[in-house]
């Protein structure tokens, strides 16, 4: 179980300090599938790095699996068993796909495993392996890549930042599949901030946070009409 | 019968001591001639106005494959040697020349290779050169190579040269001047550390139309260690030529690239880049999410780059 108590974080921008995360509750059970939606701007990603360690709260405090995390660094998170797919993939000269991949798994992993780990996130896993991870990549390309290194981790904890961004239809639709799989095996508990209708759809339950908080939270059922009808206040604002 | 320190560095720099049997094969060791063998295409002949070989591979060879690696054990030892390579037309052949100092003692031990190279019509070379140091002396260890290749009518060499680890100072120059439809790779790989130098300056002219250039150049440089770059390339024909430098710095180092284009003709095309910075911050965290420690994720990225 992944719990998350009166969690705050302030950055200082030019303006002086903002309050990005503001005393924020939330609670969520193991294999579950979270998607976490809201306006550009309201704090999710940045709640998604604090649970992965990448910023450091300024007030309350994060428990997985009944363990005081948050002063643990991201290494020893990983090592607990939460992964984290970024938004925007760094690329590295020399290092190839399946080098990542191995490094990911942590263990040896054979070319098998690691193109069936590409086929799953719509990659022809035989112009892949041996690429190497650089510039040379597209954006979606990068982004796909990325995906698959958080399967590759099969951690238990799972936290995907806009995994659409950047990826092409036919793409995106394989990775629904891959997520609609992982939830059908409940492989693990899964948090992707999304603005996607078919993500949200996919989910067990939605949270919508803005302005540092949870602002709604319910089932897709629940939460969907809400955001098409604009009954929630900050829905208006979310991207298409 | 070559000692235990001998074997050793060719283990570093030739990934092997004991050389199969197709592959022609000249071993120096403290200026001596250790070890030679010839095969039916490639004959290995002593100069005699000056120290060092010819290496003679016979047009249309296919497959050929030649080593001739330097040791030096000897503390102080100073060493020039000229090896001229002659590719008949039309020849295939990979050469592995690498470069090993042992220098256990107080004296500086430097060895100097002057490499000119002559490559045939349609002849196409692979070159490989690692450059690696050893020994617990306070004696330095200074490998200074000279690289010259004439390339003719639709030849081609790819350049693979890398110095690891161990080498105090190196200056490296290499000049490489294409004819029409000639290609050039140059991939090169340096590390330094401590308070090492490196000086790596090269001309590449591209004199022929539809000659080609492209050079790879990356380097990692640590603690007091200092990096210096002159990648020169000159189109003189309808030609294309691609430079791309890059340097990851960490600790005191220092590292400058200073690379220059020349087109003389409107229908050349040429291009460089260079990029010099510490690793970037988001590799590393990349890296941690994957449950590496910082140490650990600076190894893989770095181990990456120099590969």
């Amino acid at each position: 179980m992944l719990r998350i108590e009166n969690l705050s974080y302030t950055a200082a921008g030019a303006d002086g300090e903002k309050e990005i995360i503001r005393d924020l509750d939330l609670t969520l059970e193991d294999k579950s599938f979270v998607v976490i939606t809201g306006p550009n701007g309201g704090g999710k990603t940045t709640l998604a790095k604090l649970i992965m360690g990448l910023d450091k709260p300024t007030g309350g405090r994060i428990l997985w699996q009944d363990e005081d995390v948050t002063s643990l660094s991201v290494t020893e998170r990983a090592k607990r068993g939460i992964s984290y797919g970024f938004q925007q993939p760094p690329r590295f000269k020399g290092m190839t796909v399946y080098d990542l991949l191995k490094i990911a798994s942590g263990r040896e992993m054979t070319r098998i495993e690691c193109c069936d780990y590409l086929t799953r996130v719509g990659l022809c896993a035989r112009d892949y392996v041996d690429r190497d991870m650089d510039d040379s990549l597209s954006g979606g390309e990068a982004k796909r890549i990325e995906i698959a290194t958080i399967l590759a981790r099969g951690s238990e904890l799972m936290i995907f930042d806009e995994p659409e961004a950047g990826i092409d239809l036919w793409s995106f639709s394989k990775l629904t599949d891959t997520f609609g799989a992982i939830r059908q095996a409940r492989e693990a508990t899964l948090i992707v901030i999304s603005h996607q209708e078919r993500l949200i759809a996919l989910a067990d339950e939605i949270v919508l946070i803005d302005g540092g908080r949870v602002a709604a939270r319910g089932t897709p059922e629940e939460i969907m009409p809400r955001i098409m009808g604009g009954t929630v206040s900050v829905c208006d604002r979310l991207e298409a | 019968m070559l000692n235990e320190t001998v074997r050793g560095v060719l283990d570093q720099i030739a990934d092997t001591h004991e050389f199969p049997q197709e592959t022609a094969l000249n071993i120096r060791v403290d200026g001596q001639k250790a070890e030679r063998r010839n095969t039916r295409n490639i004959e290995i002949i002593s100069k005699t106005d000056k120290d060092g070989i010819d290496i003679h591979i016979a047009p249309g060879t296919k497959h050929g494959s030649v080593h001739i690696p330097v040791v030096l054990t000897k503390s102080g030892f100073k060493d020039k040697v000229y090896n001229d390579f002659f590719v008949g037309e039309g020849a295939e052949v990979e050469i592995v020349a690498g470069c090993g100092i042992n220098n256990c003692g107080c004296d500086d031990s430097q060895h100097d290779g002057i490499h000119t190279f002559h490559v045939g019509k349609n002849a196409s070379v692979v070159y490989k050169e690692k450059h690696y140091g050893e020994g617990t002396g306070t004696g330095k260890r200074v490998l200074n190579p000279v690289t010259e290749i004439y390339l003719e009518e639709g030849a081609s060499i790819t350049l693979d040269t890398s110095q690891i680890k161990g080498v105090d100072d190196t200056k490296r120059y290499t000049k490489v001047i294409a004819a029409a439809g000639a290609e050039v790779l140059v991939q090169e790989k340096l590390y330094t550390h401590g308070d090492q130098t490196a000086v790596s300056e090269m001309d590449i002219f591209l004199n022929g139309a539809g000659s080609k250039a492209r050079v790879i150049s990356r380097s990692v440089a640590v603690d007091n260690s200092d990096q210096t770059f002159y990648p020169r390339v000159e189109g003189n024909a309808e030609c294309f030529g691609h430079v791309a430098c890059d340097t990851i710095i960490m600790g005191e180092a220092k590292a400058k690239s200073i690379p220059a284009i020349t087109c003389n003709d409107v229908n050349a095309s040429l291009v460089h880049e260079a990029a010099i910075g510490r690793i970037a911050g988001d590799q590393i965290l990349k890296l941690l999410t994957l449950g590496l420690t910082e140490e650990e994720a600076e190894e893989k990225i770095l181990e990456g780059f120099l590969r």
